[in-house]
């Protein structure tokens, strides 16, 4: 379960706020969906969980499980279940991908006291993952995220975050880019890992993508916060009406 | 950013403590008087024993070197040698001329074990090293000991240090000294002439592939004490070798001066690869002390159809001056330079490489990795040339920069000259920089700030690591992560 509590956060020399005591909370298994306008802080919220340095966080706690993962380094958060599907997938040039799933699964292995996989039993679970996305060997031997299209960096997330087996997954806007078929595989992708012990978090612009995956909660934000909390249909009113009525209403 | 600032500080934190060969052995030695002078040449070549024809070159080469000005075009500062202020020779008292390993100074035999170089041979069979190496051991002015030399001799092979094949192989020496890098060449390569002190001697008989990798281990461990190695090489016609160089010093606040010259040539149909891993210290956090390290590297492919490859991993010394050079001279010749440079604290790297084609259809490749943290300075320079005999030469040049923090600098200073229409050269260039977002992709997938900066380092450098002997490849790696440490926040 993912708690947030009254979370405040500023882009990090103090000045600009960005989270202005948000709430939010997300039981295992729950695909909760947060759409709002640009700049409502969305992203920020996204990078704020995973631990990303450039915000200052004034007041708040995360809680995931019960454990605090504001007082963890980036890479212990994700030892600790967090995963985060980038908007803007980042480029390894010269680290051949499959290098890196192994470095990021056995790091997550060591950070959690586990053993390291067998080479054979990793390689299993790499083409077997790969195969449901749709992602062909010879792209696992170039270098992380190279040369790949828009598409394919975004299943190459989905198939990380299949093997790293996260207890929540942060979509930051995964639809953005894609086409219509590339949209179809990474939902079926993301919806063959909802179980009833992982949850999820779906950051989108548009409901398009809440078609495929089917949101249990929909939260709008605005200027920082969660203005408004509904179920699925949620999303088909702010389709029809737009943001307009939230970006007003919230200055208050 | 925060990040950023967090970058900085931890790098003004940077420690010494991570060269880890830092430490110095007491031993009792035997100096020359400090200083430099035509007595102090003559006192060397004695020492050595050397027959009079190499006294004189030495002669020659160290009048005409002080009418020489020290060159001032590359892009690193420092105060002004002085030249008379340094030790010239310097060796181990005990056991002056050991015969065998066990004749040699416990003391120095400790040393070379915590610097994790095999001497014994029998450590070498017995299998702590996968496969067998002959080392020639060089501690400041003298070679300590060369291992495998039986067993090389049985193939024909002639390795041993520069001294003794002064005595025993004069007609080589002769034949070949000085006939790659001339005694003029340049400021000190003139001055190595005249007080070089000892180096590695290689030669390999026609059609002979040398049965294993032979090393040179260079030790500075005095205090104020330069080192002036030479080494040549030869390769006769069909012939192949390996050889591959390491060097390390103890920490010391003070510059110490390395000026080495090596000789390369290859006739027809050889090969030579040579190897350098280069960890001098590099001074300390502040850019106190390190080894000025200015080196004359050149081989010539003499023959037709002959090769030679430069790979070297830079990560010591407080300034680096170095370009290892191929004249392609023979037809058909190949000359290859792969080079990582890794800088840090307040290192300063001027280096690079020439590619001079004179020969017909000759081709060099050149892939040059730079990585620069911390206050370091790190520039590649290259000369890539065609003499108008040379038709159909071909380059291709890939010149890569990685900055890591805010406060170092990269630089490319390509020169190109053709004077033969049917040369073709090519370069490429990139800089780039580690960023934090791809730091923070790596580490919100689990990694480490450290394992993500060496992943990505990795990544960068894998070209040329690829061109290492196994084992000095996951040493070179190993080494350019310690380099690199606390470079990232």
């Amino acid at each position: 379960m993912l708690e947030i509590r009254n979370l405040h956060v500023a882009i990090e020399d103090g000045t600009k706020k960005i989270l202005n005591g948000l709430n939010l909370t997300i039981r295992d298994g729950e695909v909760a969906a947060i759409m709002g306008p640009n700049g409502s802080g969305k992203s920020t919220l996204s990078y704020v969980i995973a631990g990303k340095d450039d915000y200052e966080v004034l007041d708040g706690e995360i809680l995931l499980d019960g454990e605090n993962l504001l007082e963890m380094e980036p890479d212990a958060r994700a030892a600790a279940g967090v995963f985060l599907a980038f908007q803007y997938p980042l480029e390894i040039p010269g680290v051949a991908t499959m290098t890196f799933l192994k470095a990021a699964l056995n790091a997550q292995r060591k950070g959690r006291g586990e053993n390291e996989l067998t080479t054979p039993d990793f390689m299993k679970r790499v083409k077997v993952g790969a195969e449901k996305l749709g992602i062909p060997q010879d792209m696992l031997k170039r270098g992380l995220n190279v040369g790949f299209s828009g598409g394919e960096k975004k299943r190459m997330e989905i198939l990380q975050m299949a093997l790293l087996e996260p207890s929540i997954g942060i979509l930051d806007e995964t639809d953005s880019g894609l086409d219509i078929d590339a949209l179809k595989i990474v939902s079926e992708g993301v919806n063959a890992l909802r179980s009833a012990k992982r949850s999820f978090l779906v950051i989108t612009h548009y409901q398009r993508l809440l078609n495929y995956i089917v949101p249990d909660t929909v939260h709008v934000m605005s200027k920082g916060q969660i203005v408004r909390t509904g179920g699925k249909e949620l999303a088909f009113e702010l389709e029809a009406n737009g943001y307009a009525d939230y970006v007003t209403n919230a200055a208050a | 950013m925060v990040a950023v600032k967090e970058t900085v500080e931890q790098v003004k934190q940077l420690d010494v403590d991570q060269y880890k060969y830092g430490f110095s052995t007491e031993l009792e030695v035997e100096k020359a008087p400090k200083g430099l002078s035509e007595d102090i040449v003559r006192f060397i070549s004695m020492k050595k024993g050397e027959p009079s024809w190499m006294l004189d070159w030495r002669l020659d080469a160290f009048r005409r070197w002080k009418t020489m000005d020290e060159p001032q075009w590359a892009r690193v500062h420092y105060p002004k040698i002085d030249f008379n202020d340094s030790y010239y020779y310097a060796a181990p008292k005990k056991n002056a001329a050991p015969k065998t390993l066990d004749d040699v100074d416990p003391a120095i035999l400790e040393t070379y074990k915590k610097l994790g170089i095999p001497l014994r041979e029998q450590e070498l069979l017995a299998g702590v090293q996968t496969s067998k190496i002959a080392v020639d051991a060089v501690f400041d002015s003298v070679s300590v000991v060369t291992t495998f030399k039986e067993e090389l001799k049985k193939a024909g092979v002639i390795f041993c240090s520069i001294s003794e094949a002064i005595k025993d192989h004069p007609d080589l020496v002769k034949k070949y000294l000085g006939s790659v890098v001339p005694v003029t060449d340049n400021y000190y390569a003139t001055l190595n002439c005249a007080v070089f002190t000892d180096g590695s001697f290689v030669y390999i008989p026609e059609g002979t592939r040398c049965p294993m990798e032979l090393s040179t281990y260079f030790r500075i461990n005095e205090k104020n004490t330069g080192q002036f190695e030479r080494t040549l090489i030869i390769a006769e016609k069909g012939s192949y070798v390996s050889y591959l160089e390491g060097c390390t010093a103890p920490q010391r606040d003070e510059n110490q001066l390395h000026a080495a010259v090596v000789e390369l040539v290859a006739l027809d149909d050889a090969e030579i690869k040579y190897s350098t891993v280069q960890n001098w210290y590099p001074g300390d956090a502040d850019g106190k002390g390190g080894i000025y390290n200015f080196v004359t590297k050149r081989g010539d492919c003499r023959g037709a159809n002959s090769k030679i490859s430069w790979t070297q991993v830079e990560t010591g010394s407080a300034i680096t001056w170095k370009y290892p050079s191929c004249i392609l001279r023979g037809d058909n010749s190949r000359g290859e330079f792969y080079s990582i440079a890794v800088s840090n604290g307040y290192q300063q790297v001027d280096s690079g490489t020439k590619m001079i084609h004179l020969g017909k259809n000759t081709s060099s490749r050149i892939i040059s990795k730079g990585i620069s943290a911390g206050h370091s300075q790190n520039t590649y320079r290259g000369q890539v040339s065609a003499h108008r005999k040379a038709t159909n030469a071909r380059n291709f040049t890939n010149c890569d920069s990685l900055l890591i923090g805010e406060t170092c600098g990269a630089h490319t200073v390509p020169y190109l000259e053709s004077k033969n229409a049917s040369a073709v050269f090519e370069h490429e260039a990139t800089t780039s920089k580690i960023s934090e977002d791809q730091l923070f992709y790596c580490r919100q997938r689990g990694l480490s700030a450290e394992e993500a900066t060496a992943l990505i380092v990795n990544g960068f450098v894998k070209d040329v690591l690829q061109q290492l002997p196994m084992e000095f490849a996951v040493e070179a790696q190993k080494l350019i992560s310690i380099s690199l440490e606390g470079s990232v926040g």
